[in-house]
């Protein structure tokens, strides 16, 4: 059974595909990393995966209501103390609990504090710790360790562990070495796109008018 | 659903929110015009209707390209998209919220600003009525145009163009309603119209700006 299985994948930014002929499967307990130089569509791959964009070709096959999404802005609502935004994005996923969140992303200190006043790594951690709050097996993450301090890192390697342990899965996009050994990667730079003179698919620019 | 409800309100009122400053608009607007027009009380009680509701539109107005540009600045609209909640609903919650922040005060001051304008104790029903039944239209349909124009730079004025048009019917039956109102005339079909003209956005507006979410997110 996998929790998320991706065919013949190709995506498009711009009305451009940036990504084709892509596939993998990710199971239960198991997280896959995906790498690449700038450009070469991670962010696009993710976005699709949430279903925020059509993809240009090929099937996602993902349990409905398995999947959160964290984007490389958080979300966060700045005049918000850390706690409100924790706690709607919890009411909104409908788990309700936030203790384990702030414990696990050491915000417990800063729980009453706005959002506004929080550093960039604190920000993040805050993100992250929305992930947690949604209780949902699916993780799909893009840069999750921007402006992370080493300790915020493996802060979050050992969260993405529990995670992996308890039967989650996760899908990363990141530069870094995270510390977690049983991680796959995924390098993304076979299945750049070809251009349309190359053979390639057109972008979709004229989808009004087929 | 009602956790987001909650969450817009709150950001209304907390610092930076914007909270009143559509009434304090429509304040400024309707004390301007006895400036502009004079003191006469007959010309300002005969202008008071349509005055009323052209002030309430463009108060309506300040605040709606707020609606979305701020969730999608800071990626919570991104994140909206995937939760749980059908766009469809974020997006009526959406208007709700603004129409409890900028709507309802309206409602609520209109006979206060009615006496500016020299209107009749009687007319004060009927513009309450009017706007009550008349300002959640405002709302939706402001929701549509700031689906549109999300993720725009400089997206308000464009918004203007496109939400204006979309109020002259809830314009024409309003200010209507309240003339024929003051003048002892009969009032239903105005009334019917208006609250047919909610009723109608309310239903089907929501589905097409969560499709114009949809796309500006792509």
């Amino acid at each position: 059974m996998n929790a998320l299985s991706v065919t013949d994948l190709a995506v498009s930014r711009g009305g451009l595909p940036v990504l084709e002929g892509l596939g993998f499967t990710l199971a239960p307990g198991r997280a896959l990393v995906l790498r690449g130089p700038n450009g070469i569509g991670k962010t696009t791959l993710l976005r699709t995966l949430a279903g925020l964009q059509p993809p240009l070709a090929g099937q996602i096959s993902v349990p409905p209501e398995a999947m959160a999404y964290a984007a490389h802005a958080d979300g966060l609502k700045a005049t918000l103390s850390v706690t409100e935004n924790l706690r709607f994005w919890a009411s909104v996923y409908g788990t309700g609990t936030i203790a384990r969140a702030l414990d696990d992303m050491n915000l417990r200190q800063l729980a009453d504090r706005a959002a506004m006043s929080l550093s960039a790594g604190q920000k993040r951690r805050l993100g992250l710790a929305r992930l947690l709050v949604t209780g949902r097996p699916i993780w799909v993450l893009d840069e999750p360790t921007v402006s992370l301090d080493a300790a915020s890192v493996a802060l979050f390697a050992e969260a993405v562990r529990t995670h992996l342990a308890g039967g989650g899965a996760a899908l990363m996009a990141t530069h870094i070495d995270l510390g977690i050994p049983e991680a796959e990667v995924l390098d993304l730079a076979p299945f750049k796109a070809r251009t349309p003179e190359e053979g390639g698919m057109s972008g979709g620019f004229d989808e009004a008018f087929e | 659903m009602i956790a987001l409800l909650l969450r817009d309100l709150r950001l209304a009122i907390r610092a930076g929110g914007g909270f009143g400053l559509g009434l304090a608009f429509f304040l400024i607007v309707v004390t301007l015009v006895p400036f502009g027009v004079g003191p006469e009380g007959g010309v300002l009680a005969r202008i008071a209707p349509g005055i009323l509701w052209v002030g309430a539109l463009l108060a309506c107005l300040l605040s709606l390209d707020r609606i979305f540009a701020l969730d999608f600045e800071d990626g919570s609209l991104d994140l909206l998209a995937t939760a749980p909640i059908p766009l469809e609903g974020v997006v009526t919650i959406k208007a709700v919220a603004h129409w409890l922040t900028t709507g309802l005060p309206l409602v609520l001051a209109a006979p206060a600003f009615g006496v500016l304008l020299h209107l009749e104790g009687s007319a004060n029903f009927w513009l309450v009525l009017s706007l009550a039944l008349g300002t959640p239209a405002l709302s939706v349909l402001g929701a549509f145009g700031a689906a549109l124009t999300v993720g725009l730079k400089r997206g308000g004025l464009l918004l203007s163009l496109l939400v204006l048009p979309l109020y002259v019917p809830t314009l024409i039956f309003g200010a209507e309603l309240v003339r024929r109102g003051a003048s002892g005339m009969e009032t239903q079909v105005p009334l019917l119209m208006l609250a047919g003209i909610t009723a109608a956005c309310i239903a089907v507006v929501p589905f097409a700006s969560a499709a114009a979410i949809r796309v500006n997110l792509r």
